[in-house]
């Protein structure tokens, strides 16, 4: 069965810092892949040449099989590949519904049509309630997200990305900065939609998570994958406990 | 002050309204900071003028054409815009309302420094309409222009202008095209202009390069942040508060400019969100909350939960 993503051979430098040498990887169905490494590692950039915020150099990105690399960002998420970020972006004046709205734009505002200046926005609410209720948010649906903590702000991210109906969730550091009672709701959100059949990457440091949650990991230094394998494989790995702390 | 005066006023009230509410397509919606604005107000009045006294077009043609030409070198802008952001795009567009009044001042095409003269009121069942009539025009497209901009902020463009003011890169990852949405509402915002323009050209049928000069964006941004960014009765109420104000305070005139950009910096220090936007002081002291959450209220309780 072909990956739903396909990381062939992929390179970026920004000025003389190698930050990608020829990664490549596979995320399966229904998989969840834990990228991890330490600090510069690239796991971010790697992220970014995906999304196509940065162009990368050489190498070819395959969401099921089809060529995305140097697509523009926009086209990527129209595509199937939704993602959260490291550091949130909310829109942070909006309310949550018109956060959520924003993903179901992209059929209704395709090149110069009409129908963007369409007013049947309020129509979608149940949808968006739907959305909301996959993260346990539907309650805040008329609050803005500056309103919320950040735990409720990365699960609205991620209820964002799958409005965009993903083939892929792509999570950038999900539980960097939350405390104990924001985790426990978003690990069973993740588990979640694994169940209902999603692929993940994730990109996480909070290894007890990583271990919990993905069935692989990748393990990045350098730009270079290090090693891959199953959690156990990984955390046995003399090479990963080196780059972590050193010889 | 006679009645005649009083019309003047109004129409120019008028004239201004429209070129803020344009102005607040582009910043106020879209986040995109324009401090030439009066270029596409120049262009749309020259475009008519010109083309109702070279080529012979009646001023209900010359309209939606001078709006097309204003619209589409607000594109070009637009298409500027998507390299620069913040700064480096208010001091570009700072100096392309230069360069547009230089073309004017310095081209014959253009009339030179003195401008074009003799531009015709518009005619209408073969009748040239009077002052009044005028301002009930200018009011008409007032409305029109409020109405677009109502539009906009209900419709799914407005959602999409919203987002790229609020998060680019979350915009984009969230499936929108920034660089198609900042073109498109550069070309609203400068089509909206040119019609303040061409209004503002037939009703002083008399236009010279000075009219369209920095110090004008200036006071149309005062407007739109005095007003408030964002909303539709914000820059109404701007425009009207401070358009009317120098007429009727006529010593102030001579420091004008001096008064507006204290304000802008005044309002941005302690009232960013303008007079009456979204959560202002005075919205709060009126309605004891932001108006969103009081209508929001209003509708729980009459209506049936969705």
């Amino acid at each position: 069965m072909t990956p739903i993503l396909r990381i062939e051979d992929l390179s970026k430098s920004f000025g003389g810092v190698k930050a990608l040498k020829t990664v490549s990887l596979d995320v399966g169905h229904n998989e969840i892949l834990g990228l991890i490494g330490p600090n510069g590692a690239g796991k971010t950039t790697l992220f970014n040449c995906v999304c196509g915020v940065f162009p990368p150099e050489s190498g070819r990105v395959l969401l099921k099989n089809k060529d995305i690399t140097r697509q523009p960002t926009h086209r990527i998420a129209h595509l199937g590949i939704g993602r959260t970020f490291q550091i949130v972006k909310p829109f942070k004046n909006l309310s949550l519904e018109r956060n959520i709205l924003a993903s179901l734009c992209k059929d209704r505002t395709k090149g110069l049509s009409p129908i963007m200046f369409g007013t049947g926005l309020k129509k979608h609410r149940q949808e968006v309630l739907r959305l909301l209720n996959l993260v346990g948010l539907e309650e805040y649906i008329d609050q803005t997200p500056m309103t919320l903590p950040l735990g409720h702000q990365k699960r609205m991210e991620i209820s964002r990305a799958l409005a965009l109906h993903p083939k892929l969730l792509m999570l950038d550091e999900p539980f960097a900065g939350l405390s104990q009672e924001d985790i426990t709701p978003l690990l069973q959100v993740i588990k979640n939609l694994r169940s209902e059949g999603l692929s993940i990457l994730l990109i996480e440091h909070n290894i007890p998570y990583v271990m919990e949650l993905c069935d692989r990991l990748v393990v990045l230094n350098f730009g270079e994958v290090l090693c891959e394998g199953t959690c156990e494989d990984v955390q046995s790995d003399s090479r990963v406990i080196e780059a972590y702390l050193g010889s | 002050m006679g009645l005649g005066y009083l019309t003047t006023i109004g129409t120019f009230v008028g004239i201004y309204i429209i070129l803020t509410l344009s102005l607040n397509i582009i910043s106020g919606y879209a986040g995109q900071i324009s401090l030439g604005h009066a270029a596409f107000f120049g262009i749309g009045a020259y475009t008519s003028a010109l083309l109702t006294l070279k080529a012979g077009f009646s001023f209900w043609l010359a309209l939606p054409a001078a709006m097309i030409i204003a619209g589409f070198i607000g594109a070009g802008v637009g298409i500027i815009s998507l390299r620069i952001k913040g700064d480096f795009l208010a001091v570009t567009t700072i100096g392309i309302n230069f360069v547009i009044v230089t073309v004017f001042e310095y081209s014959d095409f253009f009339g030179g420094a003195y401008g074009i003269m003799g531009i015709q009121y518009p005619m209408l069942f073969g009748l040239k309409i009077s002052k009044f009539y005028y301002l009930m025009l200018v009011f008409f497209f007032v409305v029109v222009t409020a109405f677009f901009c109502f539009l906009i902020s209900k419709s799914w463009i407005g959602l999409a202008l919203e987002t790229i003011r609020e998060d680019e890169d979350a915009a984009e990852a969230s499936g929108l095209n920034c660089a198609k949405f900042k073109i498109i509402a550069f070309a609203m915002g400068c089509a909206f202009a040119g019609l303040g323009g061409v209004l503002y050209a037939h009703f002083m049928r008399f236009i010279t390069p000075n009219d369209f000069t920095f110090p004008v964006s200036i006071t149309i941004v005062a407007m739109m942040v005095v007003g408030g960014m964002g909303t539709i009765r914000g820059p109404i109420l701007g425009a009207l508060l401070m358009a009317a104000l120098p007429e009727l305070l006529r010593p102030l005139a001579n420091y004008r400019l001096l008064f507006y950009g204290g304000l802008i910096v005044f309002m941005t220090r302690f009232q960013p969100q303008g007079l009456f936007g979204e959560n202002a002081f005075i919205i709060k002291k009126l309605f004891g909350q932001n108006l969103r959450a009081a209508f929001s209220k209003r509708n729980r309780a009459g209506g049936e939960e969705i």
